[in-house]
């Protein structure tokens, strides 16, 4: 898009990139305040009908749809509270760590073909890492806040992220294994055509493993039945207990960051990513396809697919927190170690025995050849693309360096 | 006038060379919160310190193109870090140790090998050939796929016959030594930490046994079998 703007309508150099990257900050970070905002919604109304009540009716008309905008402006004019006893650097900077980790991740994170933040060749490894570090700032929270419930709170989160973190990664190596790269772009291409070519349906394992993955990844974002960190009937709000207004709302917009985002991993990883699971497009003859050709209306519509999955993903969490009771430390431990790290790992070497003897599938080449093209497509437009950005932009720098020298 | 200056300075800001800016940016945020993990006393403080020192690496590793290690970085060190912030708090819950001051004596010790160190890097680096040229900031992002090679043994950066004639190109050996290794540290520390159950009988066994016991011979009542049951 940056090369677009400098050829086609002439904008310098330095303006292109900067332009490009201010957008890409505004659109993620209107991922996460809108989809927080639609969220907290969807969670009312869903918790309301599963305890068989109405939920938000009045604000905005039908169906209360105005309510969480309304909540905001409620935050916004909630006094700012701060215990004597804070650590007041690291009470005001905690939410905001929180929210940046959630933010960073989300920049590596492919919403169609291409329609990437930035494109990693390691992005399955840089999301799950960054997605560790929200933890950061639940901790810090809890411990600046100078309240035993806060820091039981965080205490508990910190033992909770940091066990679930070992399952989690069993679980996102089996689709690196499966597509040969950690890029999310390539892992998610490499699923394109009908349903059977995505990883969930892949073998028996992979359709475990992703089942094992929404459950780590529930513990992992700090949701019931895992939410002990803020169990509200021992702790009161747990490690959030002390903050109220815009700050505590940060808190939110960062939980639910982070739902969207482990729900459109795992779209990306197991469900298609950006494919439906017919190839309409290919079928109607609009497209040969190859993402890389298809028109710009086709990533669109890749867009919408994987909003509507991580959607679904995110309805799921909230379905199982209405439905389930909280753990206890223990069982949660239990379900970490005793559960979940051990499937995981079975499943993992089930995936690679299956690759090793079955390649093809149950159905010999039904799989592997489309995935094949695939590869070799990708990998060479990919040398080639960035062959030409390098000669590129080392040309445009050269120029830059000599103007400037002069 | 305004016009003037406006464009004066957007084009100013159209000449700084970004790649640079973001160096030093990093760079500087690693030095001072490096800087300011010993100068703080508050353990908890040091250790987000020590984040941000670490993260700001992660950032010059992404800023030279190397994603892998920028990654490895976030997940091991930054994350590594959240373990010594867990003890950091758990151990400032208790008051004595709230602040943790640091002799001057240590303070001058501490200085003289850090400042022995840092000369010794700086020759280092500055005695690389390669390194004097600039220019070398920006290079084309390899993809993980070779380092992942490598380490089960197939050195693609080198040649095939090379690869043919010398065979200890790969890292599978110390890869393997060193997972071993960590392994070996797992099981120690989950033996350390385990708790040490006391052989407490159950009250159903402890019935069950005195129901075995002979009619004739129950000098021992129930009461000073569980008695002695729970010490």
């Amino acid at each position: 898009m940056a090369e677009f703007l400098i050829e086609t309508i002439g904008l310098p150099t330095w303006f292109a990139w900067t332009a490009v990257a201010g957008l890409s900050a505004f659109l993620i970070l209107n991922v996460i305040a809108g989809g927080a905002l639609v969220f907290i919604w969807a969670e009312r109304k869903i918790a309301a009908r599963i305890q068989d009540r109405l939920g938000p009716t009045r604000t905005g008309g039908r169906f209360g749809w105005l309510q969480s905008l309304a909540d905001g402006i409620k935050l916004l004019a909630k006094e700012d509270l701060m215990p004597d006893g804070a650590d007041a650097l690291l009470f005001r900077l905690a939410p905001y760590v929180s929210f940046c980790a959630s933010f960073c991740a989300f920049i590596a994170l492919p919403f169609a073909f291409d329609t990437v933040g930035q494109r990693l060749n390691v992005g399955v490894f840089f999301v799950v890492a960054v997605l560790g570090l929200e933890v950061f700032g639940v901790i810090l929270a809890g411990y600046a806040s100078a309240s035993k419930w806060s820091l039981f709170g965080a205490m508990r989160e910190a033992a909770q992220v940091v066990s679930y973190e070992v399952p989690l990664g069993m679980c996102v190596v089996v689709p690196v294994m499966l597509a040969g790269s950690m890029d999310l772009v390539t892992i998610g291409e490499k699923q394109a055509g009908w349903a059977v070519n995505w990883f969930i349906f892949h073998d028996p394992f992979t359709f475990v493993i992703f089942w094992v993955y929404c459950t780590c990844a529930i513990a992992s974002v700090n949701r019931a039945p895992f939410d002990l960190a803020e169990a509200e009937s021992e702790l009161v709000a747990g490690f959030h207990t002390e903050y109220s207004g815009l700050r505590w709302s940060f808190f939110f917009m960062a939980e639910y960051g982070s739902m969207f985002l482990v729900s459109a991993l795992a779209a990306i990883l197991f469900l298609g990513g950006w494919n439906g699971p017919v190839p309409v497009s290919e079928l109607l003859g609009f497209s040969d396809g190859v993402a890389a050709t298809a028109p710009f209306a086709l990533r669109f519509i890749g867009c919408m697919n994987l909003f509507l999955k991580a959607t679904a993903g995110v309805l799921l969490m909230m379905w199982i927190r209405w439905t389930l009771p909280r753990l206890r430390i223990d069982q949660v431990m239990t379900t970490c170690l005793k559960y979940c790290t051990p499937i995981a790992a079975a499943m993992f070497l089930g995936v690679m025995l299956w690759q090793l003897f079955l390649p093809g599938g149950l159905v010999p080449g039904s799989f592997r050849a489309a995935a094949g093209v695939r590869e070799g497509w990708l990998e060479q437009s990919y040398r080639k693309e960035s062959a030409e950005d390098e000669s590129l932009s080392l040309k445009k720098l050269s120029r830059h360096i000599s103007e400037v020298s002069r | 006038m305004n016009q003037d200056a406006f464009d004066i300075s957007l084009s100013l800001f159209a000449l700084i060379d970004w790649h640079g800016f973001f160096f030093l940016l990093f760079a500087a945020i690693a030095c001072i919160a490096a800087l300011m993990v010993v100068l703080t006393d508050n353990v908890v403080r040091m250790a987000l310190h020590l984040i941000l020192s670490l993260g700001a690496t992660a950032g010059l590793f992404f800023l030279a193109g190397a994603e892998f290690i920028g990654a490895m970085q976030l997940m091991i060190y930054v994350g590594g870090t959240l373990v010594l912030l867990v003890f950091g708090v758990m151990l400032t819950a208790q008051t004595q140790l709230v602040a943790l001051r640091t002799p001057a004596s240590d303070r001058v010790l501490a200085g003289i090998l850090a400042a022995a160190l840092l000369a010794v890097l700086v020759q280092a680096a500055f005695s690389i050939e390669s390194w004097q040229k600039s220019g070398q900031g920006i290079v084309s992002a390899p993809t993980a796929t070779p380092l992942g090679m490598a380490l089960v043994g197939v050195r693609v950066d080198q040649s095939a016959e090379a690869n043919l004639l010398d065979a200890k190109g790969g890292y599978l050996l110390p890869f393997e030594i060193v997972s071993v290794h960590l392994l070996v540290v797992l099981i120690g520390a989950a033996y350390l930490a385990r708790a040490k159950r006391r052989r407490v009988p159950r009250p159903v066994d402890l019935m069950a046994s005195v129901d075995s016991v002979e009619p004739n011979s129950s000098v021992d009542s129930p009461s000073t079998v569980l008695s002695g049951g729970s010490e």
